[in-house]
């Protein structure tokens, strides 16, 4: 599976999705993000949230994405270990129809961490490059 | 690029696209790590930012930095930025995603003498009675209708359900009730994500602490303010939660779209705005006053859970734990200020920054405004924190303003290599200090070398003469997240 890192950032995250898609790095970004509130391998993959959302751009786009993902975690309380994701360009901009598997919250077993509040645009940046696709955004923690 | 034209004050001229110049308060150190993030071209560096924020449209006078200043989101943490009613802009990073963040600190009839055999004990409780921590929910719920209710007046309602006593508001910035708040501004989302919310203290760095009075700088406020050496005194750390959030997320967007359509020159994306006379600004502002009121009932609600805690293990009537005062650190208000020698009405930014009115205003507290309004400084867990006062001085060259912590040193990733979870609560503990938390890790994060040196901070903040300290004190159990 494609890596996610974190980047250095005072007070709050930069995660990094990598990925050799654009895809494949927005589901790593969403991997870094929901890492940072709960150990990954202790989440089960057995519930599926469907999620579509349209953006001007990629950037805003990765922005969109992961504030769905980070707002079901207290409208569903959900969290999520693995991730689908499909862009298409749309006439707005682009397009993504994607999906989030996992299961409902459990702080002692999914040995929770930290509250992710939001995403930010520092640090904001989609791009291919010698690694691949790269997606990142800092989150407010 | 830094002029020194004070003890703990710094200009930075105006340059390039600056409309006004910069004005950073801090100490040396804190000057040459902002300096040696600039020539080295951190990514994310708060000289830059603090410049930045200078170039937005109708700011007014400078764009300021307090001692606790380090990198943000556009905006710096520490910073602060007032902007002129008619040509100025409303910025989301100036106030950031967790609306109306704040502190609020109790006072009990209690000393440290009294609660040393029962510490232990109200460290269990108020770790089971606060909810905290990622997935936490809070003991009060509420329906569509009542949550809109939260958001129009704030504090006042939670009182109202007989969580609290109506002496609390009389001691909470504006009452615990910001005007202009309107629900129609905030979506579905939002308000769906705070139902379970409502009284919940959060993660990262923010805490419940039980705090002695360690030292008394200025005898005539702390009298005022109704703190004594040796006293037991209780500060909660936390803000709007997760409708905070959504607020932040939703509006944006929304900016970053008016950032284009009213052609605003901004020197960084994360700088969005809006006229504060457009639709777009008036909607943000009204959903930020929906923001901080929910911040404001946050902390009442868990007012009410900390005196019921401290009732059950201290024996004290749950109405002894009294407010001494509940201010915010993320906000943006409408204030009146002189600029030039004349008084104007200004919108000013706070991020990482609190109001710190000095003497005689009258949005104090009536029995506070001989000294003016206490300001909350929380340090670290391991080290002390502060109430200072604001004053003359700082009302001049800063807005009435003052800092709001330590200010971070190092980043999360950093302090998670550097510290482990559990050596920080033994290395607490051998200081006489509890610490319950529901996450090792964020104790790593929030270790206290991760922070600048409280006592440095609020040296410079003297030094500049912009606040000053009243009482100093010292952590006995930390709560955290």
């Amino acid at each position: 599976m494609s890596p996610f890192k974190y980047l250095d950032h005072t007070a709050d995250m930069c995660v990094q999705g990598i990925g050799t898609s654009v895809e494949e790095a927005f589901c790593e970004a969403a991997r870094a993000v929901f890492n940072l509130m709960v150990d990954l391998d202790r989440v089960v993959p057995e519930t599926r949230i469907q999620v579509s959302v349209d953006a001007s751009n990629l950037e805003f786009l990765l922005v969109e994405w992961l504030d769905v993902l980070i707002g079901q975690k207290d409208l569903s309380r959900m969290v999520f270990c693995r991730f689908g994701v499909n862009i298409v360009t749309s006439n707005n901009g682009f397009r993504l129809e994607g999906e989030g598997w996992g299961e409902e919250l459990n702080p002692v077993w999914h040995r929770a961490k930290l509250e992710v509040k939001g995403v930010s645009y520092a640090g904001l940046h989609v791009s291919k490059g010698k690694e691949g696709w790269i997606a990142q955004c800092v989150v407010d923690v | 690029m830094l002029e020194r034209v004070g003890q703990a004050e710094w200009l930075v001229p105006v340059t390039g696209e600056m409309r006004v110049p910069g004005r950073i308060f801090a100490d040396c150190g804190t000057i040459e790590q902002l300096k040696a993030d600039m020539e080295e071209g951190k990514e994310w560096n708060a000289l830059r930012q603090v410049c930045q924020v200078a170039c937005l449209p109708g700011i007014v006078t400078a764009s300021l930095a307090l001692p606790d200043v380090h990198p943000g989101y556009g905006f710096p943490i520490g910073g602060v930025a007032a902007f002129d009613l008619d040509s100025g802009v409303v910025v989301v990073g100036g106030v950031g995603f967790d609306i109306n963040c704040g502190v609020r600190t109790l006072r009990t009839p209690l000393t440290e003498e009294s609660v040393v055999d029962c510490k232990e004990e109200l460290a269990e409780q108020l770790f089971c009675d606060i909810p905290a921590g990622l997935g936490s929910e809070g003991k009060l719920r509420l329906s569509v209708k009542e949550i809109d209710q939260v958001l129009v007046k704030g504090a006042r309602f939670v009182v109202e359900r007989g969580y609290g006593l109506e002496e609390d508001l009389e001691y909470i910035e504006e009452g615990g009730q910001l005007a202009g708040a309107d629900p129609g501004t905030v979506s579905a989302v939002a308000k769906q994500r705070q139902f379970r919310q409502v009284g919940t203290l959060g993660s990262g760095n923010h805490y419940l602490e039980v705090q002695v009075v360690e030292e008394v700088f200025d005898q005539k406020a702390a009298g005022i303010y109704g703190l004594r050496k040796g006293e037991v005194v209780i500060s909660i750390h936390t803000g709007s939660r997760a409708l905070g959030h959504q607020i932040g997320q939703d509006y944006l967007k929304e900016m970053a779209k008016a950032t284009n359509k009213y052609n605003l020159s901004v020197q960084a994306r994360e700088l969005a705005c809006a006229p504060i006379k457009s639709d777009e600004g008036e909607r943000y502002l009204a959903a930020v006053a929906c923001g901080g009121n929910c911040a404001f009932a946050n902390r009442q609600v868990i007012t009410h859970l900390v005196r019921s805690s401290f009732a059950r293990v201290c024996g004290i009537p749950p109405a002894s734990v009294r407010t001494v005062y509940d201010i915010g650190h993320n906000n943006v208000k409408l204030e009146h200020h002189y600029v030039d020698g004349k008084e104007r009405a200004v919108l000013i930014h706070r991020k990482g920054a609190t109001r710190a009115f000095g003497p005689g205003r009258e949005e104090s507290p009536v029995s506070y405004r001989g000294v003016g309004h206490p300001i909350l400084v929380g340090g670290t867990m391991g080290t002390a924190s502060y109430i200072m006062r604001g004053t003359e001085v700082g009302m001049k060259k800063a807005f009435g303003s003052g800092i709001h912590g330590a200010g971070r040193a190092l980043s999360r990733r950093k302090a998670a290599k550097r510290y482990w979870g559990e050596d920080v609560r033994s290395s607490l503990k051998d200081k006489g200090i509890i610490l319950r938390a529901h996450s090792v890790r964020g104790i790593a994060e929030e270790a206290p070398g991760a922070y600048k040196d409280i006592e440095q901070v609020v040296k410079a903040a003297t030094e500049a003469g912009i606040n000053r300290p009243v009482v100093r004190l010292r952590p006995l159990i930390v709560i955290k997240g």
